[in-house]
């Protein structure tokens, strides 16, 4: 496959940035996303040009690492993570436009690698549990419900990537911390801190300076474990519960 | 409590959903209320006088009007204000676009800033227009709403804002209150379509109804 790149450069969070226009020869259909810009990469180091920077780490679609948005959505035409995405999802002879995630909360460090430590801090804000460590505990300790522990599963699935926010017009991060808040408030381990969990980490996630949530669904279509948008709803559910507790005490 | 409510992004949501749904049940009553303009003059303006005359003896003339005009007032005001707030910070959060762009959701969603716009545009020359007389046209009659209807919408002008403006509430009902139940925790993958469903039949019926008196005086059904 013959291809033409478009793609976001940037020397640092200070700089302008523009696309830069590269063809690429050569390339499998077998080849993931990532392998093709690593492909890019050989090309401009032998012709002496800097690399293109772009976030990864385990490529198999579990570390949230990958981050590119591609042809304007977020991870690409698949609804899976960029390093899952191949190749052989494009055309020969496409022009393929590669950009990093935009959102405030998200500043661009170099080129498409983008700061996301706004979400450890909203994590650092609530999404754990206080428990005592040590060896692993009986399993059948703590009952919980078929329903609920379905439920936990279903939202621990998010892996942090920012998806949600890159593909949401208001570069809101209701999604994820949703994901977050749902995963522990559902479960027994998680009740002593349910009501402040949300209340903080909804806090923490508008001190980062993400927009708020005006229910265009973007973020669950881009989301690359399916995350669904009625974890907003409950996550909003959640909020306004531990706001009236919060009232009372 | 008023406080974490103002100032979260959640909370401000819920002040918008919570102030769009009184404004929808007051459509409701209005739109109702409309349509007996086609039952003829006497009853039309009779049911205008008894607005100002509910809750007698208990409450004076024109009280209760006046405690509805009031929470609508309060609504309009709050859900203006926080629609304003979150917007502003919507946008600052989004300050690049995406050189590929393609258009982010649904119709009604993308138009709801301008559809709350052009309905508080409106609601204001509404208000000039049919409440106070200030911009009416072909002399304004207190106590006469009949005439003063069928004088509005025998203009071109009256019938253009007035539809333009029924189709905007149309589209911005149709994603606000689905949007509003999802904000205030009561929507589920089990109701998902049930609630889509009214919001498209509440829609609808408030459009329809709305516009059936212009479209009543301009085809002489009401004159």
């Amino acid at each position: 496959m013959k291809l033409t790149l478009r793609v976001w450069r940037q020397k640092n969070a200070d700089a302008e940035g523009a696309m830069s226009t590269y063809e690429v020869d050569g390339i499998s259909s077998d080849m993931s996303f990532l392998e093709m810009l690593d492909v890019l990469n050989e090309q401009l180091i032998l012709a002496g040009e800097e690399p293109v920077a772009f976030d990864h780490d385990c490529r198999e679609g579990i570390c949230g690492a990958c981050s590119l948005v591609i042809n304007g959505d977020a991870h690409g035409p698949e609804r899976t993570t960029t390093c899952q995405l191949h190749m052989r999802s494009f055309e020969d002879g496409d022009t393929i436009d590669i950009e990093p995630w935009r959102a405030a909360a998200f500043p661009v460090i170099k080129d498409l690698v983008v700061d996301r430590s706004a979400f450890d801090r909203i994590i650092q804000a609530g999404g754990y549990v206080t428990a005592p460590t040590g060896s692993a505990p009986e399993a059948h300790a703590t009952p919980v419900p078929k329903a609920d522990a379905d439920f936990a599963f279903e939202h621990a699935e998010c892996i942090g990537c920012g998806a949600c926010v890159a593909a949401c017009p208001n570069g809101a991060a209701m999604l994820f911390t949703s994901a977050k808040v749902n995963h522990l408030n559902v479960l027994p381990q998680g009740a002593p801190e349910r009501e402040t969990r949300v209340l903080d980490m909804v806090a923490q996630m508008d001190a980062e300076g993400f927009g708020g949530c005006t229910l265009t669904g973007e973020c669950a279509t881009a989301c690359p474990k399916g995350i669904p948008l009625v974890s907003i709803t409950n996550m909003n559910k959640e909020w306004l519960r531990a706001t009236r507790k919060a009232g009372k005490r | 409590m008023a406080r974490t409510m103002w100032d979260s992004t959640v909370g401000k949501k819920t002040v918008m959903a919570v102030s769009g749904l009184i404004m929808l049940l007051y459509l409701v009553a209005h739109m109702i209320g409309n349509l007996k303009i086609y039952f003829g003059a006497g009853e039309f303006n009779h049911y205008a006088h008894w607005l100002r005359t509910v809750g007698e003896p208990f409450m004076h003339y024109e009280w209760t009007l006046w405690l509805i005009r009031v929470v609508l007032i309060v609504a309009v005001v709050a859900h203006a204000t926080s629609a304003y707030q979150l917007s502003r910070r919507d946008i600052k959060a989004r300050p690049s676009k995406y050189v590929h762009s393609r258009p982010r959701a649904s119709y009604a969603t993308r138009t709801m800033r301008w559809g709350g716009i052009i309905l508080g545009l409106f609601l204001v020359w509404h208000l000039l227009d049919l409440s106070t007389g200030t911009v009416h046209s072909g002399g304004f009659q207190e106590g006469h709403p009949y005439q003063n209807v069928v004088d509005t919408f025998s203009t071109w002008y009256g019938d253009v804002i007035y539809i333009v403006a029924m189709l905007a509430l149309g589209l911005h009902i149709r994603h606000g209150f689905w949007s509003a139940a999802q904000t205030l925790g009561v929507g589920s993958r089990a109701r998902d379509r049930a609630l889509k469903t009214i919001a498209n039949v509440l829609a609808l019926l408030l459009t329809a109804g709305f516009i059936a008196v212009p479209v009543g005086v301009m085809t002489g059904v009401v004159s």
